[in-house]
């Protein structure tokens, strides 16, 4: 059974169409990063799973339940961390965590509770009010708030957008932890690095529709696109290889090559016009560069 | 049933928290509106044969402090979770539609209750109505209130700013309970008027609540139950209905 399954969700408001029949499934244990560019639908679909905007078509599914049919099971299965900065002013940390922990029927859980707050270093704003926070507290409360149910799938939209390095790096050592512990990690982000680093499978949204949906690796393999940085004596750059050329820095030249293949003919270019290299640094595409490719292809 | 208890918890956790603006506030208005009208008018009006008018004024102005807090206590919930966006956690664990219903109308209920209380409780200084029907008394207190929380859970999710809200209370509910016989017995108006006022749902609360101390009212008290019960329902699957179908809090 499949963490979670997107069958052909169409999400219309009025006119404007902003999921256009999405499907694709995350497996249970994956670290899922869900990409795109601003308004691409990811937060939609989101809050399709969630059950805070509803499908016009199409149906979603969390650990087999269907959102909408069968939304009680569906709502235990996922803990949502929302990407907008929200809080309930007239309470504490721990207040607003055993209220969350009531709403989803569980009665005493300060354990719990007590190890959700010492991971995301809140362990001393326990009883400060949630007005009293600064935004990156707040954040971490959000991101404790989805995890009091123990659910296997964890959403998390945007959680690092705007917050220090110190809390990226206490989150996501939590968060692996989980991931490790058997929970399903869904995750959407600008922080292109982060998602390179964490996840294991990658979907790219655009205008509504999925355009890449691939294991990391394998989505990195098939980009066999090579930068290659050359620094010549003299500095001059063969005639036969201005057509490569992308930029010159650091007093050299940098080529961007289709295929690693494309090297030897380099070299030996180089070579025939008497020049020598004094430095040469080849490296490949980070998730970055393919999203960037990825978009424009689907353009 | 946790979920329920929880939210009805917080919801009661929510007004008590700021219980000077809901419920001792409202308690000083009741005070001010009965020591000022009781002043004016207690020695020229007599509603009921042997009945002051500051007795007859006690239960209405009760009434009338319970109906509006308890409205205010659903709405104003409702929309400010709303605007500030902090309704998401309410609306991603597992509640049943009816256990979110259930839990604001009963902290609705139990506000409008302490302020009928507190009312009570510092106007009868200045004169004690009798106590004909206990029990009319708490079926209409009980009944009156979940009609308005129900209201003010239509009213809060239906409102998108508080503009709107504050439309809804002060040219629909604010009218609906001054012109419900709270100051007046609606007999000492004219023909017309008297008609004019049996359409007002509020005007069966405050009689049968009133009913319930001095054993007379302008109508039957069974009357009375039969509409406010009736509209108690109606009201209620609506704001069902609304929050089942996610009408403006689902999009």
């Amino acid at each position: 059974m499949s963490a979670i399954v997107f069958d052909r969700v169409v999400k219309r408001y009025g006119e404007f169409e902003a999921l256009s029949g999405v499907s694709f499934a995350v497996e249970q244990g994956d670290f899922f990063a869900l990409l795109g560019p601003n308004g691409a639908g990811k937060t939609t679909l989101i809050s399709i799973l969630g059950g805070l905007a509803q499908a016009s078509s199409g149906s979603v599914t969390v650990m087999g339940h269907d959102v909408s049919a069968d939304y009680r099971p569906a709502r235990h299965a996922v803990g949502i961390v929302p990407q907008e900065l929200v809080f309930d002013p007239f309470f504490t940390v721990r207040e607003t965590l055993q209220f969350q922990s009531g709403y989803f029927g569980i009665k005493r859980n300060d354990d719990w509770i007590d190890e959700i707050l010492a991971n995301l270093g809140l362990t001393a704003k326990a009883h400060s009010n949630m007005r009293q926070l600064s935004g990156g507290m707040k954040r971490r409360v959000m991101v404790a708030q989805a995890l009091v149910h123990r659910p296997p799938v964890i959403v998390l939209d945007e959680p690092t957008a705007g917050v220090d390095v110190e809390l990226r790096q206490t989150l996501w050592a939590f968060i692996q932890k989980l991931n490790e512990a058997g929970h399903t990690i869904v995750l959407t982000t600008h922080y292109l690095e982060e998602a390179e680093a964490l996840c294991n499978r990658i979907a790219m949204l655009k205008q509504g529709r999925l355009i890449a949906l691939e294991d990391k690796a394998t989505l990195m393999k098939r980009n066999k696109a090579r930068s290659v940085f050359l620094r010549l004596k003299p500095a001059r750059l063969p005639e036969t290889l201005q057509h490569l050329l992308v930029a010159e820095r650091d007093d050299g030249f940098e080529l961007k090559l289709a295929d690693p293949d494309a090297l030897p003919g380099i070299l030996l270019a180089v070579q025939a016009c008497g020049l020598s290299i004094r430095d040469i640094d080849v490296s490949k595409p980070d998730l970055e560069d393919i999203f960037v490719e990825t978009m424009r292809g689907a353009a | 049933m946790t979920g329920f208890y929880t939210l009805f918890i917080k919801e009661l956790l929510r007004f008590w928290k700021v219980a000077f603006q809901t419920v001792a506030a409202p308690v000083l208005t009741g005070l001010l509106y009965l020591l000022i009208f009781a002043h004016v008018l207690d020695a020229h009006v007599e509603p009921y044969p042997g009945v002051r008018y500051t007795a007859f004024l006690i239960p209405g102005l009760a009434m009338m402090s319970m109906l509006q807090n308890a409205f205010s206590n659903t709405s104003s919930s409702l929309i400010q979770s709303k605007i500030t966006g902090n309704l998401v956690f309410i609306l991603l664990p597992p509640l049943s539609y009816f256990e979110f219903f259930a839990a604001y109308v009963l902290a609705a209920v139990v506000r409008g209750l302490i302020v009928g209380v507190g009312v009570l409780s510092v106007t009868l200084w200045f004169a004690v109505p009798p106590i004909a029907h206990p029990l009319w008394i708490l079926v209409f207190a009980l009944l009156g209130c979940g009609v308005m929380a129900v209201l003010g859970l239509v009213a809060g999710i239906w409102a998108e700013k508080f503009d709107q809200l504050a439309a809804f209370q002060n040219f629909l509910i604010m009218p609906l309970t001054f012109l419900s016989g709270v100051f007046y017995s609606i007999h000492s108006l004219p023909a017309f008027w008297q008609s004019v006022s049996r359409f007002n749902p509020v005007f069966y609360m405050i009689d049968g609540f009133r009913y319930g101390f001095f054993g007379q009212g302008d109508v039957n008290p069974w009357f009375s139950l039969l509409v406010v019960s009736g509209f108690f329902l109606l009201l209620a699957g609506w704001a069902y209905g609304l929050i089942k179908s996610g009408y403006k809090i689902r999009h």
